[in-house]
């Protein structure tokens, strides 16, 4: 059962040495029975104290790291069911699966597809994060050379080994030393064995049972055989079974406290019509899988789902913000107007849509207003006259254009006056105050 | 020890409403679960993808969803007939754009015409939207409800701006209606409140808390309809509990994801199947947060969606 705040500081040092990053042993305490931080954060904590408190302060999710170096990836630690409640902590992974009955030319290419994912969207570096190589052949040879292939050209990739083999596994891991891999695939046939095998190789486990009862049962027996670090799969083989069985086992964590489920999950959203493949990963992203195995990484595919997963796994109480700077929208020219809002996402992409959408090339000019909307921003004074003239100068936008025109949010037309004095030899002009006015305005504009 | 699924059933429900009449009438809503929850409660109705069909030939659609339409774009009336009788739509929304004053400003008598001979021809449920422009709207949907009656039609959008002439037109002609609010909860609730204190049936109406693409802000989108779900179920919140519209088409195909050519940018892969994954993930992530009914635009991403569908169900 969960301890109180203070049942936990009776536990801790007392010595408020501030070690584990908070003012008072008191405060951390408070964390601590929040599930906010870990216990290793307490350098001086007796062993007593924690074999009590392992239980109580371990995360109702457990974080594992698969793969070692900067591309190492940690899932789990989740604390919520909807997103509005509290940031989604560590994003999916998705992963590509190559099986060892590919030729050496299509593992290629996948590897390849792999290492060349990486995308910059709104400032965050997305990219398609493991292989998880497959064991189709059921031959340790195959699996092996399949294996050593990986680990030759793509050396910092993390990687998932699924298999049911352990000869298998054990010729395939080897070539993963210090790597930590997921190996995936312990049943109930081979939970013994495998289980011997992760521990030896530093591997988290990936545990598979046809449903949440033989799975939670499965999960003990692992953890009784001194695996740490477990990975899920009730075995979901349709969209259906996925959320269920996700929504059951990521409940049955947070809400009923239970440690048999308590890590996270792994789901195949392999299909033969890759849309629909694009959808079931959309699936487990926003429905809380952390492992998510595809068949192919296209490039359009990519877009897809790693811009759903940036959408899902946004913080939503931290405004998102977008960077301060002119955006060229349509391919602007000298004669092409210019239009100033703040770095509220929200606010940009909708302006930037309705720009867009008049065909009209513009300059839009982006404010850092701490990613506060317009008339937020205007009120806290962030979004003021004096602020926006600098921005505007330091831009450079001046020499891009050759009519000195502003056009200011109309509902901070208030502006206009104060900004003409600051902004000298500009013309300050009062936009629309909705961004659907925008594509009317604009055309009339140059019409 | 054995693991007992940890089961929520809720007080609430979210209506079940019925568009069109007769055979091809279709229901959404219904359950007493979050979204595709069938494990643990009742979800009765897969959620419903209405095909988008302008009054007025698109011309800034991007190619990959224009071509679907070229032969039949020039006029509704086949426009809308191809969509129920090729791409087989189970639902068709007639947008009213061109009586937009920007758009060629079309009387609201020729929009009725159009609404009028559209419905002539199909007999799938027709959702009547006007352009988005409230005041115009307000006129165009009070002779568009007119000329539909008697077909139980979903009349859109009523806003804050104009809810009361629109939703007395609804009422007026036996009509459900979209209640359009931007992004927020309270204005989703307060909208819907005030439309049925004007004495509308609250069984009759259908939330829009506003679109938004993949990467345009779907997690917003995302979070209301989530919230207004959980509200309806979770709190039994009498105001929250009718059925979701995902206005989804409209809100992709304007967006450089779904445009700009692999030429242009490499890293984005190919255009067309971006496009249509676009459309169909921006659908699908908004079907897990509660929509119940869909507006789409290209049959390939309707395809896979109404795929996705199957398999959740």
């Amino acid at each position: 059962m969960a301890l109180t705040g203070v049942e936990i500081f009776k536990m801790l040092p007392k010595t408020n040495c501030k070690k584990c990053g908070f003012p008072t042993c008191l405060a951390y305490a408070m964390q601590l029975a929040q599930r906010k931080v870990s216990l290793d954060a307490c350098p001086d904590v007796s062993e007593d104290a924690k074999q009590k408190l392992g239980d109580a302060s371990a995360p109702p999710i457990r974080p594992i790291t698969i793969g070692a170096g900067a591309r190492a990836v940690k899932v789990g630690e989740e604390t919520v069911m909807f997103r509005h409640e509290k940031k989604f902590v560590n994003p999916s992974i998705l992963a590509i699966a190559i099986k060892d009955t590919e030729s050496g030319d299509a593992v290629a290419a996948k590897i390849n597809d792999c290492l060349t994912s990486e995308i910059d969207r709104v400032g965050q570096k997305l990219k398609i994060d493991a292989l998880c190589l497959i064991n189709e052949s059921n031959d340790a040879g195959k699996f092996e050379a399949l294996a050593r292939a990986a680990a030759e050209k793509a050396p910092a990739v993390a990687v998932i080994l699924s298999t049911e083999n352990v000869d298998a596994a054990k010729a395939a891991i080897s070539h993963f030393a210090g790597k930590k891999p997921l190996l995936y695939g312990a049943t109930e046939a081979n939970a013994e064995e495998m289980a011997k095998l992760a521990k030896a190789s530093g591997a988290s486990l990936g545990i598979k049972a046809n449903g949440l009862d033989a799975l939670s049962t499965l999960s003990d027996k692992v953890k009784g055989l001194g695996v740490e670090d477990i990975v899920l799969d009730a075995g979901a083989k349709t969209a259906k079974e996925m959320i269920e069985h996700n929504t059951y086992i990521r409940r049955a964590a947070l809400k009923k406290g239970n440690k048999s489920l308590g890590y996270p999950m792994i789901n195949i959203a392999i299909r033969e019509n890759n849309m629909l493949e694009t959808l079931i990963a959309g699936l487990g992203i926003a429905k809380y899988a952390s492992v998510v195995v595809l068949s192919s990484a296209e490039k359009w595919k990519n877009l897809v789902m790693f811009t759903l997963r940036q959408n899902i796994y946004t913080d939503p109480q931290v405004p998102m913000q977008v960077e301060q700077k002119v955006y060229e929208i349509g391919n602007p020219q000298a004669n092409s107007p210019l239009l100033v809002t703040t770095n509220f996402s929200l606010t940009y992409f909708i302006v930037a849509g309705e720009v867009e959408n008049s065909k009209v090339p513009t300059w839009l000019a982006i404010m850092d207003c701490e990613g506060l909307s317009v008339l937020t921003a205007w009120a806290a004074g962030k979004f003021t006259a004096s602020k926006i003239a600098a921005f505007i100068k330091e831009s450079g936008v001046e020499s891009k254009i050759s009519n000195k025109e502003l056009i200011i949010p109309g509902y901070v037309a208030i502006l206009s006056g104060a900004l003409e004095e600051k902004l000298e030899g500009w013309k300050i002009t009062v936009g629309p105050r909705e961004a659907n006015a925008l594509p009317s305005y604009l055309k009339s504009r140059t019409a | 020890m054995a693991f007992t699924p940890p089961k929520e059933t809720n007080t609430g429900k979210v209506y079940s409403v019925t568009m069109g009449n007769g055979e091809k009438a279709v229901t959404v809503g219904g359950e007493n679960v979050l979204p595709f929850h069938g494990f643990e409660g009742v979800v009765p109705n897969r959620p419903v993808i209405a095909f988008d069909v302008l009054d007025i030939a698109p011309v800034d659609w991007p190619d990959t969803v224009r071509e679907v339409y070229a032969g039949v774009s020039d006029d509704p009336v086949k426009w809308a007939k191809y969509c129920v009788e090729k791409l087989n739509a189970k639902a068709v929304a007639l947008r009213l754009a061109s009586t937009h004053p920007d758009n060629g400003n079309r009387s609201a008598a020729e929009a009725a015409e159009t609404v009028k001979k559209v419905l002539d021809a199909i007999s799938v449920p027709l959702i009547i939207l006007g352009s988005n422009h409230a005041e115009k709207d307000a006129d165009v949907l009070v002779r568009a409800a007119e000329v539909a009656k008697g077909r139980n039609c979903v009349i859109g959008k009523a806003q804050e701006a104009n809810y009361k002439t629109v939703a007395a037109a609804a009422m007026a002609h036996d009509h459900l209606l979209i209640a359009m609010s931007e992004l927020d909860i309270n204005l989703s609730k307060q909208l819907n409140i005030m439309i049925t204190q004007l004495g509308f049936n609250k069984e009759k109406v259908i939330i829009d808390p506003m679109c938004s693409a993949l990467g345009y802000g779907l997690e917003y989108t995302y979070t209301v309809m989530e919230r207004i779900r959980l509200a309806a179920l979770t709190q039994n919140d009498a105001t929250m509990q009718q059925p979701i519209l995902g206005d989804v088409g409209m809100y992709v195909w304007k967006i450089k994801e779904v445009s700009a050519s692999e030429d242009i940018l490499p890293a984005w892969g190919a255009m067309k199947e971006r496009g249509i994954g676009w459309e169909a993930q921006t659908a699908a992530a908004l079907l897990m947060a509660g929509a119940g009914l869909l507006i789409m635009r290209h049959p390939d991403a309707a395809a896979a969606v109404d795929a996705f569908i199957t398999e959740l169900m």
